[in-house]
């Protein structure tokens, strides 16, 4: 499973990468949402992924198997995806004000405060 | 219990929450956003003291043993850090009473002033590397929102580029942080770096410091990542600019110091000698760029870039002299940096313009305000006897101890470049005959002598500040002094959060 997941992260990475270099702002904004969710995959995937029991105590108070899925990465990717999600819809928004106000869609013409 | 160092955290998002509540009353938000900050800068005036009493300050939230919940930890770097958030936090509350407009007020400026504060402390204070990133993000939508206020083009072309990449670097950062948990197995930073070396594979834990870098290296504005900061930061209200100038790039620059000292120390020779040529070409290129500018904030936001190169020097020499001289750079910096932004916001709202040619005659007008600009301008470029030319002096013997000429050498270079911008901006704006007043594009409104002096309070403040550093250099030397050998000490901080390993 892990290779596959490799060349999948990498594939969303690249693909990620290139949206950004282009130049209209939507594919900027599609470019960064496809990064975030590499990034997610990238944390889950190499955190290792176990086939087996969840990490819960059972109700009788057993102990806990020997091999168990570990949370923690979850529990980490669960924030990542809140996190990105409220950062990129701000994004969505900021790019349709720029729109309304700059009325272009390209960000070669978006020098104004460059030099 | 240790509440002084989660009240940092804790008061600016009450704070803000506070000021949510009184949504409607700018009155009762005002009077929150100096209470706040005032509050802000009380506590962390008891975390300090208590950091100096105790050298480690922790606390364990929720009562979770260190490794496995989310611990709070303030050593003499975040302690520093923290107290710079207080002073300039409230300067800025202050200083924006009177320059910030009802528009701003009402789209929720106070709120989110305190939700930056909050994630800088956050940032600060953290122990734990995820936790890290959450501060940085909540730090970062923060000045997002900020940084659009107003919604003027140039704030718009300026915020895409701001936006985009700081999302990137925190991409990058998120990444690294997945595979450095990979590779080690835990997110307490004291953990990690008490692990990263049994990892046998070096090559694994280069290739994720370099990523950290990367990714700090962006919000820190560092070369050859600095160009979203020229940017941006000349674009909102004043009082943001002075805000982001002093805290946002600072923030990078302390988690390059955190992980760079306590984690990735096992291959100083690689990390610490890119670090060094990035320092370098940071100073250079900031401080050339800012020779190009005839525009009062753009100058300043170019020199933001080049002192960033101090501080990173100062990390990437690695000596104890020179983190020494790194901490007091960053101490003096903040507070002159965050001054001069203030100043030409004053200049602004006298003369209604930013552009040095279209401005002059003001030491003439307000020789007050002259004197107030030549103590932060001429503690930037590093001349004695104020702040800078300690922080210069101490990085600059330290590069030479290490044998590192050419660094010396740009480091001299870069000062006097520094003098040559800051007596440009004298000359141009404060010496020279004012030009024709007809040509003056727009008359200005005049300003009440209760505007102005609230104004000038906060920046009197802090030039104070730069003064006392300057005649006090012991003082903050012994402080700095301390702070360093806690970074090049990273066993007593895993000793600290871990407690006593056998």
């Amino acid at each position: 499973m892990e290779p596959i997941m490799a060349v999948v992260i990498g594939v969303i990475y690249a693909s990620a990468i290139y949206m950004m270099l282009r130049r209209s702002i939507v594919k900027l904004v599609i470019g960064l949402i496809l990064i975030s969710n590499a990034a997610n995959l990238l944390i889950f995937t190499v955190a290792g992924m176990t086939r087996d029991a969840p990490p819960l105590i059972p109700m009788n108070g057993d102990p806990l198997g020997d091999v168990v899925a570990d949370p923690l990465p979850q529990a980490l990717v669960l924030t990542a995806i809140v996190i990105a999600f409220g950062v990129l819809s701000f994004a969505v928004v900021l790019i349709r004000r720029a729109y309304q106000i700059v009325r272009v869609d390209d960000l070669d013409q978006m020098k104004d405060t460059d030099t | 219990m240790s509440p002084e160092v989660a009240l940092p955290i804790l008061i600016p998002l009450t704070a803000g929450a506070l000021s949510m509540a009184f949504w409607r009353s700018r009155m009762m938000q005002r009077l929150i956003g100096v209470a706040g900050t005032a509050a802000l800068l009380a506590t962390s005036l008891w975390l300090f003291a208590s950091v100096q009493e105790q050298g480690h300050v922790i606390m364990n939230a929720g009562g979770w043993a260190a490794p496995f919940g989310i611990t709070l930890v303030a050593d003499h770097l975040s302690a520093i850090m923290v107290l710079l958030t207080g002073i300039i936090g409230f300067a800025v509350a202050v200083y924006s009473l009177p320059t910030i407009g009802r528009g701003h007020e009402t789209f929720g400026y106070y709120p989110l002033l305190h939700l930056l504060l909050a994630g800088v402390a956050g940032a600060f204070l953290t122990g734990d590397i995820f936790n890290l990133y959450v501060w940085f993000e909540v730090m970062l939508l923060a000045s997002f929102a900020l940084l659009i206020l107003g919604g003027e083009r140039a704030q718009m072309e300026g915020a895409i580029k701001y936006v985009t990449l700081n999302l990137l670097s925190s991409v990058i950062f998120l990444s690294a942080i997945g595979l450095l948990y990979g590779l080690v197995g835990t997110l307490n930073m004291a953990d990690i770096a008490r692990r990263v070396a049994l990892v046998e594979d070096n090559t694994l834990i280069d290739i994720v410091a370099v990523m950290f870098m990367i990714s700090f290296g962006i919000k820190a504005a560092a070369f050859p990542l600095f160009f979203w900061l020229p940017a941006a930061y000349h674009t909102p209200p004043v009082a943001v600019s002075a805000l982001f100038a002093g805290l946002l790039t600072k923030v990078g620059v302390y988690a390059l110091f955190r992980v760079f000292t306590l984690i990735f120390n096992q291959s100083v020779d690689f990390t610490h000698e890119i670090l060094l040529w990035g320092a370098a070409l940071t100073m250079l290129t900031g401080v050339l760029g800012a020779a190009a500018q005839f525009e009062f904030r753009r100058i300043l936001s170019f020199h933001i870039v080049s002192q960033i190169g101090y501080m990173l020097m100062g990390l990437a020499l690695f000596t104890p002299l020179a983190l020494v001289g790194g901490v007091f750079y960053i101490l003096h910096h903040i507070i002159v940096k965050t001054n001069l932004f203030l100043i030409s916001g004053i200049v602004y709202r006298l003369k209604g313009t930013h552009d040095l040619k279209k401005l002059g005659g003001v030491y003439k007008a307000w020789p007050l305000l002259g004197v107030l600009f030549l103590i932060p301008a001429l503690s930037l470029a590093g001349v004695p006897p104020l702040s800078g030319f300690f922080a210069k002096f101490v990085l600059i013997r330290a590069s030479i101890e290490a044998g590192e000429i050419t660094i010396t050498v740009i480091a001299l270079l870069v000062g006097l470049l520094t003098l040559y911008s800051m007596t440009k901006i004298w000359a141009e704006v404060f010496w020279k005959k004012a030009p024709d007043e007809d040509s003056a594009a727009k008359r200005v409104a005049p300003v009440s002598q209760r505007h102005l002096w609230l104004m000038i309070l906060p920046i009197v403040g802090l030039a104070a500040c730069t003064v006392f550093i300057g005649l006090n250099g012991q003082l903050l030397y012994d402080v700095a002094e301390a702070s360093a050998a806690q970074l090049l000490d990273p066993q007593g901080y895993i000793d600290a959060v871990l407690g006593e390993q056998p």
